[in-house]
């Protein structure tokens, strides 16, 4: 079967529409750039009543929302999960790896958290303080630019606080917490835990005349029908795509960066997935967005006489230092919000209020730190609602068991009455833990799949232990009752699988030395010098922040210098 | 009391309302997203409305197991003063659907509606959902309730069985329509957050910190576009 080549030939092709690749598609297309850009997934757009969730009932839904076919159950708006059909991915005998992919106009973004942290200045040179992991190349003052104009052009809420390493913005403002966000705030400060405004991309206030305000549905994973909250599809692409600016091919797989005899990159070649043939794209350079996984793989798939081990991978760096946030939560009984008064508590969606890590001058057995999150309230229920409800009354009072008006009232005095912790931290990135090609496994396509090789160190374990201790002391400072037992140090005192926090990184790590490092400080190849990326892979480390606003800013910032390097005839 | 008479009415109901009205799709605009062409109310992708359309054509429990669904459905969840039934909030055709949805259910209801049959049948020599609501709530009294020091062993199964379908009835009836009204939830609509209601703070002791009330949401501007000045305060 013969390749089909396009005869255009594009500045720019984008691979992936996600948070990187939607901020590249902003930058190039709006300078003027051929930009073509291709999204593995379908088209989707978060007003389009076909396919929308937000605003449904559980009832509408047959099995009430369970998980049997999204793995955030039935209202999340990710099309793919931990499992995509028919593109496995293995892993590594004895380790773990759970890898979320997002098949859609716009990935992931359509249905992250929308929590947005800064890097901070001791983010980028951690290896100062502690000795561990890298340095990275640049420093807070080189993406503060980016930072402050992302929050404007995209919008975050919360609120200057003056702490050095959780740096000021330019904030919409946060909207007051709910009660048991007041209990929170009181007890963890009892214990000497900061409580701050949270800090997240919900228009709390309208930033142009395109997107609407928030209204309060807490439905930010269902991605918002008024474009208040962000996602890439709806801030980033749709825009592009109604422009005519752009020319987007979904469904379409990138199977590798095609190259020329000096190496330099000539466009990519991809599979269109409705006719299972492949094609070839033309491109003056490449940007890759398509994941940190994905564009590694994309990478380590692109062999030539030039780049024998892979595009980009004469380091052999390529795939390796991959690390995600580590997290574990805890969850407690808070008799004081028992038979409380109902009201609509909903707000933005996730948590109103958050504790920034605070432990910088602490003697710790472990390196770094995490943030907490908050959950609780009165949500709306979905299948597993009610499930063991009477359990609780060991410490409400009432038998447990039973059926009849005594359920009924068991099940509603506790109702918006329990409260949930966790805890993101940062994990140390190492040379060991990567993902690699996997030499007998291809998926539909014929594109060979990641193996993942990931193990945890006593440094994460040790964090773990530390939140454990952190949340319960928290909980007994609010006169809660904790639930369940800490895991302890044969589970890895209850740390989430690798990769579970949806928070992967460093696979195409930036450095200024090309042996230790795939990419410069502005993203691009050492090896190849009109290929960039764009997500989450030139990450030295990750911070206990969360990724998404830093892949943005860096993303801004690469395009920019994609832009000028275009005006000034390099590419 | 005619609670089997009722019940029986309701399920021909509950049975003949289990069919979504999902079509066959037909090709598309590819701007226009997946190939959907009338999608199930609850935005579906086209290989999610042939998953449930395959579930809703076939059929798990036979009549005989769902009525007695619908007897213990009933038990577990009455009708109040103020609120419907399990049965009014159409459980059983929920738990119908859920046990083929999940199928790890499908044994232990199935073996544990037969063990409901079973006791009954020895102790009164009749189907349970043929016994008298007095022998029903003989039998259900005695595994409603853990047991934890084992002192009944033989009606562990029951006590297990009874535990899946009181799960089963408790998460069907608080997603339902009904359920969510009786619990008393509030969202899911359109508002305008602007902190906790006066009366329930005071109620928990509980204040807005007077240094950050200005920094909230000042809900009468949420419509004017931001503005900051070079240090970041919020100008509008």
């Amino acid at each position: 079967m013969q390749i089909i080549e396009s005869p255009k030939e594009y500045d720019a092709i984008i691979v992936g529409s996600g948070a990187g690749g939607g901020m590249a598609t902003h930058v190039l297309a709006n300078s003027g750039l051929k930009v073509a850009v291709v999204e593995a997934g379908p088209f989707f757009d978060p007003k389009d009543p076909k396919t929308q969730t937000q605003l449904k009932w559980p009832w509408e839904s047959p099995r009430r929302g369970a998980s049997s076919t999204r793995a955030f159950g039935d209202f999340d708006m990710s099309w793919g999960d931990w499992k995509v059909d028919g593109e496995p991915y293995t892993t590594a005998e004895g380790t773990d790896f759970l890898w979320w992919r997002a098949r859609m106009l716009g990935g992931r973004t359509n249905h992250w958290g929308r929590i947005s942290l800064r890097f901070g200045p001791v983010d980028f040179k951690h290896k100062d303080v502690d000795g561990m992991g890298d340095n990275w190349p640049i420093g807070y003052e080189d993406v503060k630019p980016y930072y402050d104009k992302l929050d404007k052009l995209v919008g975050v809420y919360g609120t200057n606080e003056g702490r050095y390493n959780d740096p000021d913005g330019y904030f919409l403002p946060p909207p007051k917490p709910r009660l048991h966000e007041l209990y929170y705030t009181k007890a963890a400060r009892k214990v000497g835990v900061p409580v701050i405004p949270s800090r997240m991309s919900m228009l709390t206030k309208r930033i142009n005349n395109e997107r609407g305000v928030c209204f309060y549905c807490r439905q930010c994973g269902r991605s918002c029908n008024q474009y208040a909250d962000f996602s890439s599809s709806s801030v980033f692409m749709i825009p592009a795509l109604n422009s005519g600016k752009i020319d987007l091919y979904t469904n379409c797989m990138v199977r590798e960066v095609t190259t020329d005899k000096e190496g330099r990159a000539t466009g990519v070649s991809y599979i269109n997935k409705d006719d299972r043939r492949e094609y070839k794209l033309k491109g003056r350079s490449v940007v890759l967005g398509a994941s940190a996984c994905s564009s590694a793989r994309i990478l380590l798939n692109s062999k030539s006489s030039q780049h024998p081990n892979g595009l980009g991978n004469s380091s052999d760096v390529v795939g390796r230092y991959l690390h995600d946030s580590t997290g574990l939560g805890r969850s407690a009984f808070v008799p004081q919000l028992m038979n409380r008064k109902n009201f609509n508590e909903d707000g933005t969606g996730g948590m109103h209020v958050y504790s920034p890590w605070w432990g910088y001058d602490q003697k710790l057995d472990f390196a770094r730190g995490y943030h907490i999150e908050i959950g609780g309230g009165f949500g709306m229920p979905s299948y597993g609602f009610g499930f063991n409800a009477t359990e609780i009354n060991k410490f409400a009072g009432g038998a447990v068991g039973g059926y009849g008006d005594k359920l009924r009232d068991d099940v509603k005095k506790v109702y918006g009455a329990f409260i949930h912790l966790a805890g993101r931290g940062e994990c140390i990135a190492r040379h060991d833990n990567r993902c690699e090609i996997d030499p007998d496994v291809v998926d539909q396509y014929g594109i060979p799949v990641l193996r993942f090789d990931y193990t945890f160190s006593d440094q994460e374990r040790m964090q773990a232990k530390h939140m454990n201790n952190t949340f319960e002391s928290i909980f007994d400072a609010m006169g809660a009752v904790t639930l369940g037992e800490a895991a302890g140090p044969e589970k890895d005192y209850g740390l989430l699988a690798p990769g579970q926090i949806i928070h992967e990184v460093g696979t195409t790590r930036m450095g200024d030395d090309p042996k230790t490092s795939v990419t410069n400080s502005l993203c691009q190849l050492h090896d190849a010098d009109n290929v960039f990326v764009v997500d989450g892979g030139p990450f030295v480390s990750q911070a206990d922040k969360n990724c998404t606003w830093t892949i943005m800013a860096l993303a801004m910032r690469t395009s920019e210098n994609i832009v000028d390097q275009f005006k000034q005839k390099n590419l | 009391m005619d609670r089997r008479e009722s019940l029986k009415s309701l399920l021909i109901g509950t049975i003949a309302g289990a069919t979504l009205g999902a079509s066959a799709c037909t090709p598309e605009e590819k701007t226009t997203g997946p190939d959907i062409e009338q999608a199930p109310l609850y935005g579906r992708l086209p290989e999610e409305i042939e998953r449930d359309k395959q579930l809703m054509s076939e059929v798990f429990l036979n009549e005989h197991e769902l009525t007695t669904v619908a007897v213990l459905c009933d038990i577990i969840l009455p009708a109040t003063s103020t609120a419907g039934s399990a049965n009014d909030a159409e459980v059983p055709a929920f738990i119908e659907f859920i046990v083929k949805d999940l199928p790890s259910h499908q044994l232990p209801m199935r073996g544990g509606l037969m063990w409901m049959d079973s006791e009954s049948n020895k102790r009164f020599n009749k189907l349970f959902k043929d016994a008298t609501d007095a022998q029903q709530i003989e039998i259900v009294d005695d595994i409603a309730y853990p047991d934890p020091d084992g002192k009944k062993p033989e009606m562990a199964y029951g006590i297990k069985f009874f535990n899946l379908m009181r799960n089963l009835t408790l998460t069907g009836y608080y997603t339902s329509k009904i359920g969510i009204e009786d619990l008393g939830y509030m969202g899911n609509r359109p508002n305008v957050w602007d902190g906790v209601p006066q009366d329930i703070l005071d109620k928990h002791g509980m204040a807005y910190e007077e240094e950050l009330l200005p920094k909230y949401v000042d809900q009468s501007k949420r419509m004017d576009i931001a503005e900051w000045d070079d240090q970041g305060n919020l100008l509008t």
